[in-house]
């Protein structure tokens, strides 16, 4: 059944939207930063998976373990030394900041990598599943899998362990939290870097579903955009939300009117929400 | 007239003797040279005299360029043409501008820059109005030969300045202009006095877009080719920025300044750089934002640290 | 004596916390009205919601004849409703000539940068400004800061005048001097609501007192008879405020 269909794409795709988004989720809530390097990171991983699969046939799933450390320390590394020094900065300092660190790896990925698009072609190909009428491809469930994996080990980080309260605590009020003696510049930058492994986790799982090449990576920043405005900044639960209903919305318009419109529409809605809810779904109003 | 706004109208009929002194090379750059010095001098309008950090300059440029565009590809005069663009972009940005700026901060970045995608993709999917994907092939508009067009474009760009600025100073000295700073101060402190923030936000914002959109029907006739992600490009709101910061926030002289030195910078780092040229940009900006956030000209210093608060 | 506000049944409510509940109160032109009550009572969001700054939730607010409920807060100060913020929200760039010259701009219509300067020298003086008036607002001290406030105030050319907490954060020397202020313009025929937690002043200049708690009015009357209301010592003054007062007689 048709609707069915569009009901299994988008929430498979809403996953994955969710995993695409949470780490730039996670570093505007925490940071206040608005993070423009993460759809390169985004694709930075997705290279790394292909080169790793390319040239020592590691499949995806394990170069997670790889791309998790790598861009942890990357996204560390960064936010201590470059952008711990305009923290305190208008929102105009930062995101072009963040513009202009996305320009050199961006540009950097483009002189190295070339512009063109590439495959992750796993051998032998995954096939697909179909239960009841409904099909869908095998490495997309299994990208899906993943990401949820990811935001749930994500999730008990933020709810169980010491760094994690602290992240918690610094998004909701860093000034409290610096009275409670949190080391607010480690956290930002553990948070940074946070975002960056869920980033270039992320990359990783799209190498499978979607070519790579750097070309793409103001399209998963959109996504990121619209899915922290629709289900509200900083949170799983946001992150999750938003992710299915922009996954759903896409789904739903493409089959009404065609795929052409696609973007539009998830941009359109993304207005929408600002004017009339921008604290989205989930989010509570005031951190901006 | 302030002294600086005497330098900056010295400057402008400076630039306006360019052809004497270059042949189609010179005319080309003097040409982009007007242009971004009206994106950065409008952009100032919104973000260094309001306050409001707008993402949205490529919006309008772009529907400028389609505008126009279209009109010239129906057989209108160019003059019409831009004029259009002109007025259709204010009445654009005030209406959006009621809305949008409802938003602060980070909210307002984003939805100004979501403009620019909204648009783009609009202007994509209207294919049988703009040629969508496809691009839009403009007709030629003026003259013969390829000095008397580039001459032609350059003197149109640089009127454009010239009246930009003009517009600038005048919003600058008046009430208008006395309003916007007190709302980028404080805009409760501004509604508590009797003052209407959102109207005056709206017109900066109408003010920011309009002089866009005429450049960017103007250039539009100039390269006789457009295509959505050609001219609804990011970088189009972004480099306004990047100029007015380098120049210094809120003075209009030093805004000029900045774009024409960042020109030349581009110029110099696409001629020498091609491939790198984007990488070399963020290392601009980085390092622009990173140790001269004040800009070359450092007046208006404390104006645009004021709400900065310490870790 | 002419009314000039009166509020009925103004209610107004944050989600599920009732900020204000069904006040009704009238104040009459040339009263010098002081407003206290526990924190958290609501005063402030009375001054806010007379203001424009949060409407109603429901209720009426007529001032000098005009229906004003739902009116923005430009639109309010236009029409002779001026008011002071407990934290003071002055333009920390402009010279403190300019931050007067803006209330004076902007709150009346037909005026033009000029003329609203001049007019700014004169408030400056009567707060004793005069001589910062090309200092930067963001350099003067806190007690400086309050008395540029009542300068962009008074050159709103109000009708009423909400005084909120004026003397938050100053030394006893400075708070003779802003009562001394306040004395002069009660003189000037000018309304003047204040909050206020000292009661001192209040006994001093108040010619009339309302008491919120819990966003409701509890008393409204004379000073000396609210005082000695028992719901109000109860809710906020405190036996031994009482206790002292009965002594004095």
């Amino acid at each position: 059944m048709l609707a069915v269909q569009v009901l299994v794409n988008a929430l498979v795709l809403g996953c994955l939207y969710a995993c695409i988004a949470i780490g730039f989720s996670l570093v505007w809530g925490v940071l206040n930063v608005i993070n423009l390097i993460h759809g390169s990171f985004i694709v930075l991983g997705a290279y790394l998976a292909w080169a790793a699969y390319q040239w020592f046939s590691i499949a995806p799933w394990y170069s997670l373990a790889i791309a998790a450390p790598l861009f942890f320390g990357l996204g560390y590394f960064l936010q201590r030394v470059v952008l711990n020094r305009v923290i305190t900065a208008p929102v105009l300092v930062t995101l072009t900041l963040t513009f202009g660190l996305d320009l050199i790896l961006n540009n950097a990925m483009i002189y190295y990598f070339k512009a063109d698009y590439r495959k992750l072609t796993l051998n032998p190909p995954m096939g697909s599943v179909s239960i009841l009428d409904v099909v869908v491809p095998v490495d997309r469930l299994m990208a899906t899998g993943l990401a949820l994996a990811l935001t749930g080990l994500l999730y008990l980080l933020l709810r169980r362990s010491r760094v994690g309260r602290a992240i918690v605590a610094v998004r909701l009020d860093r000034d409290a939290a610096v009275l409670m003696g949190v080391d607010v510049k480690s956290i930002y930058a553990v948070a940074f870097g946070l975002g960056a492994a869920l980033a270039g986790c992320a990359g990783v799982l799209m190498s499978l579903i979607f070519p790579i090449s750097p070309l793409t990576s103001t399209a998963f920043l959109g996504k990121a955009f619209v899915v922290c405005v629709l289900g509200g900044l900083g949170s799983v639960s946001g992150a999750i939300a938003g992710g299915l209903l922009l996954a759903l919305v896409e789904g739903v318009g493409s089959t009404l009117f065609g795929p052409a419109h696609a973007t539009t529409l998830s941009f359109g809605l993304l207005i929408v929400f600002l004017v009339l809810r921008p604290q989205g779904l989930v989010g509570r109003k005031g951190f901006e | 007239m302030t002294r600086t706004n005497v330098a900056l109208l010295v400057l402008i009929a400076g630039v306006a003797a360019l052809p004497l002194f270059g042949g189609a090379y010179a005319l080309r750059l003097g040409t982009i040279a007007c242009m971004y010095a009206v994106l950065a001098l409008s952009w100032n309008i919104v973000g260094g005299l309001a306050g409001y950090p707008s993402f949205a300059t490529a919006a309008f440029f772009g529907f400028g360029a389609y505008a126009t565009g279209v009109l010239l590809g129906k057989g209108a005069p160019l003059a019409v043409s831009v004029m259009f663009s002109l007025i259709a972009s204010f009445i654009l940005a005030a209406a959006l501008g009621a809305v949008l700026l409802r938003l602060r901060g980070h909210y307002f970045a984003i939805a100004s820059l979501s403009l620019v995608e909204v648009l783009r993709e609009l202007v994509n999917n209207a294919t049988d109005l703009t040629g969508g994907g496809m691009g839009l092939n403009i007709p030629l508009a003026s003259g013969s030969g390829i000095l008397a067009d580039a001459m032609f474009f350059f003197y149109a760009m640089w009127g454009l300045l010239l009246a930009t600025a003009l517009v600038v100073i005048a919003v600058m000295g008046s009430k208008l202009g006395f309003g916007l700073a007190c709302i980028r101060q404080n805009e409760n402190a501004s509604n508590m006095i009797g003052l209407n923030a959102n109207l005056y936000k709206s017109i900066a914002f109408g003010l920011s877009a309009c002089f866009v959109g005429a450049a960017g029907g103007v250039y539009a006739a100039w390269v006789h080719y457009i295509d959505p992600s050609d001219v609804f490009d990011i970088l189009y709101s972004v480099k306004p920025i990047v100029m007015a910061l380098m120049g210094g926030l809120g003075s209009p002289f030093g805004v000029v300044c900045g774009a024409f030195l960042y020109l030349g910078l581009e110029e110099l780092v696409w001629r020498n750089y091609i491939q790198i040229h984007s990488g070399v940009l963020g290392v601009l900006i980085v390092m622009l934002l990173l140790f001269l956030p004040h800009g070359l000209t450092s007046l208006r210093a404390r104006m645009f640290w004021g709400r900065a608060r310490h870790v | 004596m002419s009314e000039i506000l009166r509020l009925s049944q103004v209610s107004r409510h944050f989600g599920g916390l009732q900020a204000l509940r069904e006040v009704t109160i009238a104040v009459n032109k040339g009263e010098v009205l002081g407003l206290i009550g526990p924190n958290g009572a609501g005063k402030t969001t009375l001054v806010n919601t007379v203001c424009g700054v949060t409407p109603a939730s429901s209720g009426a607010i007529i001032f000098d004849g005009h229906d004003i409920t739902g009116l923005k807060t430009y639109q309010t100060a236009r029409k002779g409703l001026s008011r002071t913020f407990q934290i003071v929200q002055p333009f920390a760039d402009f010279s403190a000539l300019d931050n007067v010259a803006a209330a004076a701009l902007f709150s009346q219509s037909g005026n033009s940068l000029g003329a609203a300067r001049e007019q700014a020298h004169a408030h400056l003086d009567f707060v004793g400004l005069g001589a910062q008036a090309n200092q930067s607002a963001a350099t003067l001290t806190l007690a400086m800061r309050k008395r540029l406030e009542l300068a962009k105030a008074l050159a709103m050319k109000p009708k009423l005048l909400f005084l909120d907490e004026v003397n938050a954060g100053l030394n006893s020397a400075e708070v003779e001097r802003a009562t001394r202020l306040i004395h002069q313009l009660a003189a000037d025929g000018i309304t003047i609501v204040m909050i206020e937690h000292l009661m001192k002043v209040v006994l001093n200049v108040c010619t009339r007192i309302a008491v919120l708690h819990n966003g409701q009015l509890i008393a409204d009357g004379q000073p000396r008879d609210v005082i000695r209301n028992s719901s109000v010592v109860d809710a906020y003054l405190g036996q031994q405020y009482a206790q002292r007062n009965a002594a004095r007689g």
